[in-house]
């Protein structure tokens, strides 16, 4: 065998070994909730094969006693307020910043640019006490609210992109008596479309996966969201590892779904957001 | 003022009237409040705070089990490391002709995408004695079985390699993004001059993702001080594997100690903030960024 070869055969093996840690842990909970708890505590091992390859009882068990449905839903609930929200509030907020010359523009700039600077993790502990005083504490609303408030970068998103769309086209609505608000929602909100495309991504994933302020705000049980049911639901299964794993492959799917079908979209969506 | 001149001045306060409320209430206020709360005693709960001084961040960089948790940062800031250098090189194989190079990078990429806590189960089993990590050691001859989550430093070393797991995949795809930006006829001149692949990768690649490799530091440290999901998820905090942010945490929902939460909260900020800065500074962005 050449150098040449040798080298190749060990970039593959070098491929080949990070795809067995990647997949390992992920295919021996995916075949354990596949099992019965008999064939479990006989103590057959995490990666021999289920008997009964279609025994979908864990998963019914995981959906109704960890109130997968719910979850789901108040999930779908907040992604679709806190990402119509994001939307909006990013994009209006890069429309004024780039269409418009105005006084303490500077300062407004300035104001964002910090405020991207600030984790959010440090600052949930006085948070918590702005939003409770709100009255929103235990609703679905403190974080939505959050979600849409915190968001500086998708404002950079669409920053970036305004800035590429031509103000003569601002200008030729404006002389056919268009107003402002016209030209926004007509002109330049479609022609943000690969840039909420970028946004509702990125949103979506990041809003989906939150387990930090879904477990902040919303302690009561039927305001669980996926991360939060999921974590509740190991306390009273902590033993029963067949239906933890069915709840866990439960809540990926979606995700994995999701990244099947819009892959180069979702490389794409954090590759620009995280440069920015 | 005509009135088409006051229209003007107004409507872009109009369009940055609700991001502007968001930012001063979620983000400046609470800035603001924590560094008030930090130099008092409050719990949280009562009307009454009493000024303290510096007392609450002389008492977070003396006491030693609120010191600690620096020390268990340090078991993610190794990791984060071992993942950008892992990263980098399989950046750098995948952005060569390979073959079934998208499924890789799908596979390497897929755990950034995972629900955190989906994450935290699913290790909690892998290293569950005789679980998943046993029993593929067994496999290569190593048996026994090992408390893998039980103490300080085997547990620490194992919460951070979790994250290695979970977060390489997003670095991963950054370096590649970077490097496929350099346009391929430069390696094509380096190959004419007779470049092997580790000039190339030192004179092209490597010049080619300063920007990105320096952002993926920053994460990196900022990052590794806030490591909060998985210890959370994973042991609670337990066995010595409390981390700087379940501490906070604990510290103002459980403890009702407002006041050193705040310092604790404070101190992470300035930390992050002075990384950032650092940063800027020594790789400063060429592009001039929004104004």
């Amino acid at each position: 065998m050449t150098r040449k070869a040798l080298l190749r055969s060990l970039v593959y093996l070098s491929l080949l070994l990070a795809c067995a840690v990647v997949l390992l842990p992920l295919l021996a909970v995916f075949l354990t909730s596949l099992k019965t708890s008999g064939e479990i505590s006989r103590g057959s091992g995490a990666l021999t094969l289920p008997h009964d390859w279609l025994n979908y009882h864990n998963y019914v068990t995981a959906f109704r006693a960890g109130k997968m449905l719910r979850a789901f839903w108040n999930t779908a609930f907040i992604l679709v307020f806190s990402i119509g929200g994001t939307v909006l509030i990013g994009s209006m907020a890069a429309f004024a910043i780039d269409r418009f010359r105005f006084r303490l523009r500077r300062l407004v700039v300035a104001l964002f640019l910090v405020g991207s600077l600030v984790p959010s993790v440090t600052t949930q502990v006085a948070t918590f006490k702005i939003v409770d005083s709100f009255g929103m504490f235990d609703s679905r609303w403190a974080p939505i609210v959050l979600y849409m408030g915190t968001d500086i970068v998708s404002i950079y998103i669409f920053l970036q992109f305004i800035r590429g769309i031509p103000i003569s086209l601002d200008e030729a609505a404006r002389i056919d008596g268009a107003n402002s608000f016209t030209i926004y929602w007509r002109i330049i909100l479609p022609l943000l479309k690969p840039a909420i495309a970028t946004v509702v991504i990125i949103k979506g994933i990041t809003v989906y996966n939150d387990f930090y302020i879904p477990f902040l705000y919303m302690p009561s049980e039927n305001l669980g969201t996926i991360s939060t049911s999921l974590f509740r639901f190991k306390g009273p299964f902590g033993a029963h590892w067949e239906d933890i794993s069915a709840g866990a492959i439960l809540v990926m799917v979606p995700t994995l779904v999701v990244f099947l079908f819009l892959q180069r979209f979702i490389y794409n969506g954090f590759t620009r957001g995280a440069t920015k | 003022m005509t009135r088409a001149r006051v229209w003007r001045t107004v409507t872009p306060w109009l369009y940055l009237a609700v991001p502007l409320a968001l930012l001063v209430t979620f983000t400046c206020i609470p800035v603001g409040n924590m560094i008030r709360d930090s130099f008092t005693d409050w719990d949280g709960v009562s009307p009454d705070r009493n000024y303290v001084g510096t007392r609450n961040y002389v008492e977070l960089f003396t006491r030693p089990e609120l010191f600690q948790v620096f020390f268990v940062s340090i078991y993610y800031l190794v990791a984060s490391v071992v993942q950008i250098v892992l990263a980098l090189y399989f950046a750098t194989v995948l952005s060569f002709d390979v073959r079934f190079r998208n499924l890789f990078k799908g596979i390497l990429f897929f755990p950034y995408l995972i629900n955190g806590v989906a994450i935290g189960l699913v290790f909690l089993y892998f290293f569950q004695p005789h679980g998943t990590l046993d029993t593929v050691l067994g496999a290569f001859g190593v048996h026994g079985h090992h408390s893998w989550l039980g103490s300080g430093r085997v547990a620490n070393t194992s919460l951070a390699g979790v994250s290695v797991w979970r977060f390489m995949g997003l670095n991963f795809v950054l370096f590649l993004g970077a490097i496929q930006s350099i346009p391929g006829e430069l390696y094509e001149a380096s190959e004419l001059d007779g470049a092997n692949r580790w000039q190339q990768f030192r004179h092209i690649i490597a010049p080619g993702i300063k920007p990105v490799l320096s952002l993926s530091a920053i994460l990196a440290i900022s990052g590794s001080l806030s490591a909060f999901e998985i210890p959370f998820i994973m042991t609670n905090g337990a066995a010595g594997t409390q981390t700087f942010v379940i501490q906070t945490v604990k510290l103002a929902f459980e403890f009702n100690k407002m006041g050193l939460a705040s310092a604790a909260a404070v101190a992470l900020l300035v930390i992050i903030l002075l990384v950032t800065w650092l940063q800027r500074i020594v790789v400063p962005d060429e592009r001039n960024d929004l104004v």
